[in-house]
């Protein structure tokens, strides 16, 4: 079973969170979800520091032993940190992917794109969806 | 999809199924890395009746499969495996496949799930050609197959069976009831490890799995999926039909060569004679990452900036803790030790050739 999902974020379709500081910096990460969906993580293939990407383009690869699956950015920004223990230790994400495992954190280009990205609830509700 | 018997207990067990060439196949029940090592520690159990079986038999059964097949069988005996591969006219491999001799004119081939019909079609179109005089039948969908993979298989199939395991010597089998069904018990497999394939009627090999899952209980025994096989039959440097071979490449060019014998004719001699006359252009090799990033099926190839092959096979090895795979690469480039580059999401990655295969068991 998931791990709840913890309300002090916002998530996208594609089973990314964000979870902002008030001061436009956003950590990002995956869900829960996807992370058992994903199954053993064996690879995370980072960005470089400083690198620019719009909402939906990817920002990270996460490799399982089977599979190659992109990791979006859920917002538009700036790359200016990346989650280095995951290089060694990428199975943070399979143990921690709300906390340990999180994957970059990048500056908000425009803080209004927040509001296309979803409730701890409405993903609950999209889950349920997926899932039935 | 087609389903195996074993499918519903798949579905209770809660694995992930997948697509495997029109079968819906178990591809992991936890995961892959778990199931893996369990398979390399202890034991597996894998649903493998998907796989083809198809019998001949008759006086001139032997007549046929030697044509048809590049592996020398007039020595093989009664209880004994070989494997061996089947070419289209043109030396190109239609499928590598197992040869059970069953009795005198009598022999049962063990093919993969997705050339089955493919096989079966061509060596029926030979048979006739040359009124042959045995009989092929398709015994696929009323023969199931298990395999019991890893360390601890032999005492746990042991539990289940009168037949003396101990002195069952490795590619051979017998004939002996498992769990008090007739089956065949062959010590081989996929995995690169000691353990069983167990052929028994396919209406009772879920009355087996339970027996088998049972008796292993106490050794550790699990079930695993075709995820875990994958890594298993890489990782022994053994090729997957369908991902590193087609029929465009032929036995001359994989690591497998020996199952050719060019002492005797078969189809497909003709167009492999030549082919080595006029030089083999590539070769399937093993490599290795040395570089950051794991390579997969399709990723190009490069030596200074040329490109010289794709990777057919790829994963990270669960027992080597790095990324390994097959490629089909330039025979110019194929000696182990051999830098190459791997192109992953357009970076150039390192990576060298190495020898096959990347684990062997101690014994």
């Amino acid at each position: 079973m998931s791990k709840q999902n913890p309300k002090d974020r916002l998530y996208s379709r594609d089973h990314e969170w964000i979870k902002d500081d008030g001061k436009g910096i956003v950590i990002v990460g995956i869900t829960d979800y996807a992370q058992e969906m994903l199954t053993d993580i064996v690879f995370v293939d980072l960005p470089e520091i400083g690198r620019k990407v719009v909402a939906h383009a990817t920002v990270a690869v996460v490799e399982s032993v089977k599979s190659v699956s992109d990791i979006y950015a859920p917002v538009s920004g700036e790359v200016i940190d990346v989650n280095t223990r995951l290089e060694e230790t990428p199975e943070l994400i399979n143990q921690d992917a709300f906390g340990e495992g999180w994957i970059v954190k990048m500056r908000l280009d425009d803080a209004g794109e927040r509001k296309m990205l979803l409730s701890a609830d409405d993903y609950d509700e999209m889950l349920k969806e997926e899932k039935s | 999809m087609k389903k195996t018997p074993l499918y519903e207990k798949h579905v209770i067990l809660k694995a992930k199924i997948i697509d495997f060439g029109g079968w819906a196949m178990p591809v992991q029940y936890t995961n892959v890395i778990d199931e893996h090592k369990t398979t390399r520690s202890t034991a597996s159990l894998f649903d493998i009746c998907h796989m083809g079986e198809i019998e001949v038999k008759g006086p001139q059964a032997l007549d046929l499969l030697q044509l048809v097949l590049t592996r020398n069988l007039a020595d093989q005996t009664i209880g004994q495996v070989k494997l061996s591969a089947l070419l289209n006219k043109e030396g190109g491999i239609i499928d590598d496949l197992t040869v059970y001799k069953m009795g005198e004119n009598s022999y049962m081939l063990v093919t993969n799930a997705i050339p089955k019909d493919r096989d079966w079609q061509w060596i029926k179109l030979i048979q006739q050609d040359k009124h042959s005089d045995c009989t092929l039948e398709d015994i696929s969908d009323r023969t199931g197959k298990l395999d019991l993979q890893g360390p601890r298989s032999e005492e746990i199939l042991q539990k289940l069976t009168e037949a003396n395991l101990k002195t069952l010597r490795f590619y051979h089998f017998c004939e002996a009831p498992v769990a008090g069904f007739p089956a065949i018990i062959s010590r081989s497999g996929y995995t690169g490890e000691d353990g069983f394939e167990i052929y028994a009627a396919s209406n009772v090999i879920c009355e087996i799995w339970d027996k088998l899952m049972i008796a292993g209980s106490q050794s550790g025994l699990k079930p695993a999926g075709l995820g875990a096989r994958d890594t298993l039959r890489l990782e022994a440097g053994m090729m997957l039909n369908g991902q590193d071979l087609d029929e465009s490449v032929s036995p001359l060019e994989v690591p497998y060569s020996w199952i050719v014998d060019a002492h005797k004719e078969f189809i497909g001699k003709t167009a492999l004679m030549a082919r080595k006359n006029s030089g083999i252009g590539s070769k399937l090799v093993g490599i290795e990452m040395t570089g950051r990033g794991i390579a997969r099926h399709g990723y190009k190839v490069l030596n200074g900036g040329k490109e010289i092959g794709i990777v057919t096979s790829g994963t990270f090895s669960p027992t080597l803790n790095k990324a390994i795979g097959l490629a089909f690469i330039d025979i110019n480039f194929s000696t182990p030790g051999t830098e190459i580059a791997v192109v992953i999401r357009d970076t150039m990655t390192a990576a060298k050739i190495v020898k096959l295969p990347f684990y062997k068991r101690s014994k």
